[in-house]
């Protein structure tokens, strides 16, 4: 029962839920205001992590420039990724996205050269060299802790220090965004996920409309790409497999369409989930082992989607008005 | 030349399976308008059934597949009966569908899991018996594969194209209401297709485990894409179109490998090339080879 009260142990969930959050973002952009089915949103992220992490172990490019790049790069293959598949019907589009995301998934498997492969970003410079791309960023993340220190005392840990950072761009994310969705052009989007012939029918360009859409969409994807990167030090390809995408979709769900301030909510219950079942200390779960508790999990997480369609297809904290899914 | 002849036969093989697998996701979105997220895991239920008969009971190969149709079977219609037609009643659409399967393969596959755990099975089965006719090389569960599948391709088309069974499927895909209206009884007609599915989905999971010598329970999901891409080649909701957008997926896979063709692609990157082959279809024909335009 000690990790209920461990603040390390809650960073570290706040922090993943945090990034979760931003990824979702993304979605929210793409499917909650454009209604794009988008099942291959986590390549937007593998993206944003890889090339961060390739350029500045092979090109030694500095961090900040490297993930600014980065970011565009999500954002230029958001872009592309609308030329094939926008003419598609919505369940067409989805099962697309899902093959290009796996295609992304097995280059960065296969081009061990390029990626290192299935042993992933420690394997970057060669079998030969440990590589790092974070050691700018560790020193960052330390001043940080250093500076929360003075201000809030001995709870500052690392791992606080990233919680910290990670919300902090949360907000600037909620921000930034809320104004765009807000103004004629958010309101573009949301005519075109309700009915694109009238959309067209008015002038407005509507393949550029949800080329901008997927594009800044996965600008987001790439930037809870980079974090997901600085959390956790290392990454291989596995950790973009499909299941990622659909724990964003499980936060979009639950937040409601259109609805981006519920987005972080969202994600803490998301986040809440994966790291409640730590705590079934007590019978029957003491009979599962740590594998059993995960296969659990999953149950629980399919269990939740199909109670969000059987009963709130709007979404938890969504309303009707704006999007129920067809 | 030879080396052309025996990526043929092993494109038929996988292709003949990947045609079963397709033939139950186009069935399944015809009639009912599920885009079935959870189709691979029917297919790893169907392989773990027969791994339970042909391994923990000591059953032959033969009986634990037909073990494996009638369970896979029991179970589709079983979530008819708890999901689909509660979800039906709900008026539930597409998307939401596609996403409740979607939970459905979380559940399913992390039963499996809990049931078998997360390590690799095999049947017990000869896997070094081996053919070799004219220089290409056959083993025997593959050659078993594709005898039973191509056979079970065959029964297929001849159940939709000749039987009324066949018609009503059809009439159903094409206009539930005035199916109804013209006298097919529709709920019942629904439990059908979900068995047909079931033995097809059972089928296509204990010949792929065949094949595959051993497997774990990613085996169905691993397929699905590639299924995915088979039943969009063919066309959406067309199952003959699905049994040849499968055999055809199978041959260009396998033969995207042949040294003759480009020098051959590296076969790390089959999956790749059924995207590529997915994404290629779906700006040149999206309707699929068999679809209707209008259905687009």
């Amino acid at each position: 029962m000690s990790q209920l009260l461990n603040l390390e142990f809650w960073s570290l969930v706040g922090a993943v839920s945090g990034i979760y959050a931003i990824f979702s973002i993304g979605l929210q952009l793409q499917f909650g205001f454009t209604g794009l089915l988008n099942f291959g949103h986590v390549a937007s992220m593998a993206i944003g992590a890889y090339t961060m992490a390739i350029l500045v172990v092979k090109e030694h490019v500095p961090l900040w420039g490297a993930s600014l790049i980065a970011i565009a790069a999500g954002m230029l293959f958001g872009a592309a990724l609308s030329l094939p598949t926008l003419r598609l019907r919505a369940d067409y589009f989805a099962i697309a996205t899902i093959a290009i995301s796996e295609t992304v998934r097995y280059v960065a498997l296969n081009e061990q050269a390029l990626t290192g492969g299935a042993l992933g970003t420690s394997n970057l410079a060669g079998p030969t060299q440990v590589a790092e791309y974070n050691t700018d960023w560790v020193s960052f993340q330390a001043s940080v802790q250093s500076w929360l220190h003075d201000v809030v005392g001995g709870y500052a840990g690392s791992d606080f220090a990233m919680l910290v950072i990670v919300w902090v761009v949360v907000l600037l994310c909620l921000l930034v965004l809320t104004p765009v969705v807000h103004s004629p052009w958010g309101r573009v989007l949301r005519a075109i996920r309700e009915d694109e012939d009238a959309a067209a029918a008015l002038g407005k360009r509507v393949a550029m409309y949800k080329l901008q859409s997927l594009s800044i969409g996965a600008g987001f994807g790439a930037i809870a790409g980079l974090l997901y990167a600085f959390e956790f030090q290392f990454f291989s390809p596995d950790d973009f497999d499909p299941l990622t995408t659909f724990y964003a979709w499980l936060i979009v769900l639950i937040a409601g369409a259109a609805r981006i301030w519920a987005v972080p909510l969202g994600a803490l219950i998301f986040g809440l989930i994966f790291s409640g079942t730590r705590f079934f200390n007590f019978k029957p779960f003491t009979y599962l082992d740590a594998a059993q508790l995960a296969y659990l999990r999953m149950i629980v997480i399919g269990a939740i989607l199909i109670a969000l369609m059987a009963w709130r297809p709007q979404g938890l904290f969504g309303k009707r008005e704006e999007m129920v899914l067809e | 030349m030879t080396e052309l002849l025996q990526l043929i036969v092993n494109g038929l093989v996988e292709g003949s399976i990947y045609a079963l697998g397709a033939a139950g996701i186009s069935l399944v979105f015809g009639p009912l308008r599920i885009v079935n997220f959870a189709q691979g895991d029917y297919l790893t239920f169907g392989a773990f059934a027969a791994v339970l008969a042909n391994v923990d009971w000591r059953l032959n190969m033969v009986f634990s597949t037909a073990f494996a149709l009638l369970a896979t079977a029991a179970l589709a219609v079983a979530i008819e009966f708890v999901l689909w037609r509660p979800m039906r009643k709900r008026g539930a659409k597409t998307m939401s569908l596609f996403i409740t399967s979607i939970g459905l393969a979380f559940i399913l596959r992390a039963s499996i899991l809990f049931a078998f755990g997360s390590g690799e099975r095999e049947y017990r089965v000869n896997v070094f018996q081996s053919y070799s006719i004219g220089g290409i090389r056959i083993s025997e569960p593959q050659l078993i594969s594709l005898v039973v599948a191509l056979s079970a391709i065959v029964a297929t088309a001849l159940l939709l194209a000749r039987t009324s069974f066949g018609r009503a499927i059809r009439a159903i895909a094409d206009n539930v209401d005035l199916a109804s209206v013209a006298g097919v009884d529709v709920d019942r007609m629904v439990v059908s297709i979900w068995v047909l599915v079931g033995i097809l989905a059972g089928l296509c999971g204990v010949l792929a485990g065949l094949i595959q010598s051993s497997f774990d329970a990613n085996l169905g999901f691993h397929l699905l894409l590639p299924l995915f891409a088979a039943v969009i080649i063919g066309g959406i909701g067309s199952p003959y179109g699905a049994l040849l957008g499968g055999l055809a997926l199978g041959l260009i896979e396998e033969v995207s490998t042949w040294s003759g063709f480009l020098g051959g692609v590296n076969p790390i990157w089959k999956p790749a090339i059924a995207f590529s082959v997915l994404v290629a279809v779906l700006l040149w024909r999206p309707q699929g080879l068999l679809g209707r335009a209008r259905t687009l």
